[in-house]
């Protein structure tokens, strides 16, 4: 598979009789949408199937390629005002996004254009084969962002539903409110939730920063005795589920009344979080180079100095991801608080778990927007980060 | 000397093939020819030191760290381990029937003689006093329903058969209704002196209780459970026994005494009393500890109740387990439970089960994507790779209340599949609170955890070999089948089994959106922590959900290695 502006294959014009049947079926399938909305399924696919394939016949036979563009117009003002027509502004949207999807695919189809990135001895089974895939791998990426998709919108609806209301359909201002935006900023109880989540993340981050990184540092030495062990044990909390590290931290932090207290939730969240800083410290630490540390020494540098005037910057990308995947790790982690933490130490996760298990409120996908909004920010940050060290090792020319 | 030529060894001056004598002329070698350090110490001391020294100084950067996770982590999981067998409560509380219960045996199919009742009596009256016996019922009823109702009842009536005799001791004198006469009969006359002049508002500590010379060998019954009582007040309720009347216990403990000992040569304090009282002890209206226990209850009759004391008498047990198994421990051994009461084994297979289906689930829809990412240009898959990895760092709970909105009743795809009309608005599909809600949920929540390790193996697959092999004539399929498959195994074997471990442990997803047929084994440990309060059971379903976990790790370790565990690409 090559870069979509080279030309392997050069297009040409296909028969009238393939390109209006493809189209024609395309037409058929939206047909059978608006047609079963409208009452009838068997006239939206006749409908649909003859005015795309007449669409394409036109295309072809009259119009070719030289008035291509204004055809395109054409066809997305069509189907504008044929959907503001039947359904108002959100038929007009729908309409005009498959006007334009029609008026691509017709020249798309009928021009050949589908061979035009692909090796022209390709067999018709193998082009089909190979957008079949594609289409197969689109439906599996619309199956892994919809869910997170759908929760923004509706984090705007007006009504205390979980559903779309026929006022947002439409589009209709009345149908949005922030309601439910001020309802977290005015609780009480989200506000605690959001404070105690603020005041145990970046405690238990940076515990399992300081003493990850140190732990990493120390491992990556050539001599250690048993490091399997080790290893082993300090990766274990990644390992165990959560609800046995529930379990066992609920009945050992009671009996030595930990449990219940914030210095037991930000432990526990500490002690969950110190395998991703290991590990992230421990990958970065691979690629370090040891003599810098040995020519530091040598400058007459002190073990400390070294450590922070020459080994911290350089680990530093490795040492803040792994401080972000122990800070999310504590930001959504609900099992562990559930059990080891009381109704003081309510975190956020714990406020959504027990709003999606007893009252459902939209306020929780309210809560979720916000979510989103951080662990996009967050990622971008890991992201960044990652590229930024494997710049600084030399590990890619970019 | 002088024929030094004729021999290698005794050349002076360096020769090039000779390094010791090389370095003997570089003055660090000492007499035994051992190199030296700069410093004078032999150079291999010098090393070895030096090495200790980086062992230590690699040791002492870690042990804060590993004595953090020991104490934050691995104690709290050896805990549960140890909670799995513990069983110290019956033992505890009920000491002396358990020592009791040693000579009787099950098999005789009748319940214990008097000296168990009276042990029983013994353990009960003070386990009711500290108000134990209730837990201890609630323990023993995971094992045998009834034992629970059983203890309480007893544990209200158990004061009835002293106050029997009580009543009888306050008829004949009322001398034996006063504190004053017990304490003196029973206290030194030091001990007296010390508790009339301690003062209450004071807050000084009550003075220890002394025994009255003579008196534990005159009235060993009544002693020993005065001593009770009077450590009982003492430091649960801070009273003195000046100003206590003591428990029934001690009377029926003097009833007896009296009975079997002879108090005529008794002369200490209230000794006409305590004479009298012999006298006409014979009277008594009396009833054993056993026919009094009969007719509280007359389970205790009934040996399966004193089986299952006796089974689960031993500070450790296997009982837990057997719960965990759907077996139990009847005082005729280890057997299965009844065919309606086995959920845990139904419960585990269907954990089993749907992880199973979740990570072929994950296989099916991961492959394709890690495929396309693979093999397209840099640039748009690391444009793709976004949508795999803001999933990841999605908050699990907003994915899961995403998926609590789709598949309701009222949700999104219902009222996508009314609105085209495939679905009746009457018959909107039940997508939630099932198996099939958790299985989607979970499929969506896990595919990341899929698709990046296969990821990660594919795009080390050169493209030149299934180059190679179509020119050599093999078809699309086989190209596929049998040089890029096997290639992207190793990527399937790593994501399954972190997909299959992440799953059988999920507990949120599954409570959210499993409702009762689709929720797995880590459900029923949080009901038994947090609803039914059954911890040893907890523990034993943890400690073998624990077992399954690191076999399944230890294959991963064989298969992927630790090392090699990556974080979002």
């Amino acid at each position: 598979m090559s870069t979509s502006d080279v030309v392997i294959t050069e297009t040409r014009t296909m028969p009238y009789g393939f390109t209006c049947g493809v189209v024609a079926a395309a037409g058929a399938f939206f047909g059978l949408f608006v047609g079963t909305a409208q009452g009838s399924g068997f006239a939206g696919i006749a409908l649909g199937a003859a005015l795309t394939a007449a669409l394409a016949y036109l295309a072809m036979a009259y119009l070719g390629t030289a008035q291509e563009r204004s055809f395109k117009w054409g066809v997305i003002a069509l189907f504008a005002v044929a959907g503001l027509l039947i359904g108002g502004l959100p038929g007009l949207i729908v309409g005009g996004l498959f006007g334009w999807f029609i008026g691509w695919f017709i020249y798309w189809v009928g021009r050949c254009r589908y061979r035009m990135t692909l090796p022209p001895y390709l067999t018709g089974g193998q082009v089909l084969w190979h957008y079949s895939f594609r289409v197969l791998c689109g439906a599996i990426f619309v199956f892994l962002i919809t869910p997170i998709l759908v929760v923004m919108p509706l984090s705007f609806n007006a009504e205390n539903f979980f559903t779309f209301t026929p006022e947002m359909l439409a589009f209709d201002p009345e149908g949005y409110s922030l309601r439910h935006y001020r309802n977290f900023f005015d609780s009480s109880e989200w506000q605690q939730a959001l404070r105690n989540s603020l005041i145990i993340a970046p405690i238990a981050t940076l515990l399992a920063v300081t003493f990850g990184t140190l732990a990493a540092i120390g491992l990556s030495q050539p001599h250690v005795p048993g490091r399997q062990v080790i290893m082993a044990i300090l990766i274990s909390p990644m390992i165990v589920p959560l609800i046995i590290s529930a379990a066992g931290m609920y009945f050992f932090y009671s009996r030595i009344g930990l449990q219940g207290t914030y210095l037991g939730v930000i432990l526990a969240h500490a002690a969950l979080g110190i395998p991703f800083v290991i590990i992230t410290v421990t990958a970065t630490l691979v690629g370090f180079d040891r003599s810098l540390t040995r020519a530091s020494a040598n400058l007459g540098a002190n073990p400390v100095t070294t450590f922070f005037k020459v080994q911290m910057p350089l680990i530093l990308p490795g040492v803040i991801s792994g401080g972000l995947f122990a800070f999310i790790t504590s930001f959504d982690e609900v099992v562990i608080v559930l059990f080891v933490g009381s109704a003081q130490q309510q975190t956020l996760p714990w406020q959504m778990f027990t709003g999606l298990r007893e009252q459902i409120s939209p306020t929780i996908l309210a809560v979720a927007t916000i979510l989103v909004g951080i662990s996009i920010a967050l990622l971008t940050t890991v992201e960044l980060l990652r590229r930024r060290s494997e710049k600084i090792r030399g590990m890619s020319p970019g | 000397m002088s024929d030094a030529t004729a021999d290698p060894g005794k050349i002076e001056g360096p020769t090039p093939d000779d390094p010791l004598a090389q370095a003997k002329a570089l003055d660090n070698v000492d007499a035994q020819g051992r190199m030296l350090a700069a410093d004078g110490t032999p150079l291999k001391k010098s090393l070895a030191r030096s090495l200790r020294i980086q062992k230590l100084r690699a040791l002492m950067l870690i042990a804060p760290l590993l004595l953090f996770v020991l104490l934050t982590f691995v104690a709290p999981i050896a805990d549960m381990l140890f909670r799995s067998v513990e069983n110290q409560i019956v033992s505890d509380t009920l000491p002396r029937t358990v020592e009791a219960l040693q000579d009787w045996d099950y098999e005789s199919g009748e319940a214990p003689d008097e000296p168990v009742f009276d042990a029983l009596y013994d353990d009960l009256f003070l386990a009711a006093e500290r108000r134990e016996h209730t837990r201890l019922g609630s323990r023993l009823n995971y094992e045998t329903t009834g034992i629970s109702s059983l203890f309480r009842q007893t544990g209200r009536s158990v004061e009835d058969l002293g106050d029997a005799y009580l009543d009888q001791f306050e008829e004949l004198n009322e001398a034996w209704e006063e504190e004053v006469v017990w304490a003196e009969l029973m206290g030194s006359d030091q001990w007296l002196e010390e508790q009339r002049a301690w003062d209450e508002e004071s807050g000084d500590p009550l003075p220890e209780f002394q025994l009255r010379e003579g008196v534990a060998t005159l009235l060993p019954e009544t002693t020993r459970s005065f001593l009770n009582f009077v450590e009982f007040i003492r430091t649960e309720d801070q009273e003195s026994p000046l100003d206590e009347e003591p428990w029934s216990r001690v009377y029926t403990g003097l009833y007896t005494d009296l009975m079997n000992e002879d108090v005529a040569n008794y002369s200490g304090p209230h000794a006409e009393l305590l004479q009298e009282a012999d006298a006409a002890v014979a009277d008594f209206e009396t009833q054993t500890t056993k026919e009094f226990f009969l007719s509280v209850d007359e389970d205790w009759g009934d040996p399966r109740i004193w089986g299952t004391l006796e089974a689960f008498s031993p500070n450790y047990t296997s009982g837990y387990f057997l719960n965990a198994v759907d077996m139990q421990l009847t005082p005729e051994g280890a057997g299965l439970r009844d065919e309606d009461e086995r959920i845990y084994g139904l419960l585990f297979k269907r954990t089993m089960f749907m992880s199973l289906v979740i990570t072929f689930s994950c296989i099916l829809l991961g492959y394709p994507i890690a495929y396309l990412l693979a093999n397209l240009p840099m640039r748009s898959a690391n444009l793709l790779m976004i949508l795999v990895l803001l999933p990841f760092w999605t908050s699990l709970l907003v994915r899961t209340s995403a998926w609590k909105v789709m598949l309701q009743q009222q949700g999104v795809i219902n009222d996508v599949l009314v609105w085209l009309g495939l679905v009746g608005d009457a018959n909107r599909l039940v997508m939630i609170n099932n198996q099939f809600g958790t299985i989607v949920a979970m499929t969506h929540i896990l595919l990341p955890f899929m698709i990046l390790p296969m990821y990660s193996v594919m795009s080390t697959i050169p493209p030149s070999y299934v180059r190679a092999a179509k020119s050599l004539g093999a078809t699309n399929v086989t190209a596929f089948r049998r040089v890029y498959f096997p290639q992207s195994v190793p990527g399937i074997g790593a994501g399954s089994i972190l997909v299959f471990i992440l799953a059988i442990g999920y507990y949120i997803t599954p409570e959210i959106v499993g409702g009762t047929t689709g929720t797995f084994i880590s459900n029923r440990i949080a009901y038994h922590i947090s609803s039914s309060l059954n911890w040893g059971l907890a523990a034993a379903l943890g400690t073998i959900l624990l077992a399954v976990v690191l076999i399944l790790y230890w294959a991963y370790d064989r298969i992927v290695g630790i090392d090699n565990v990556k974080l979002g690409g």
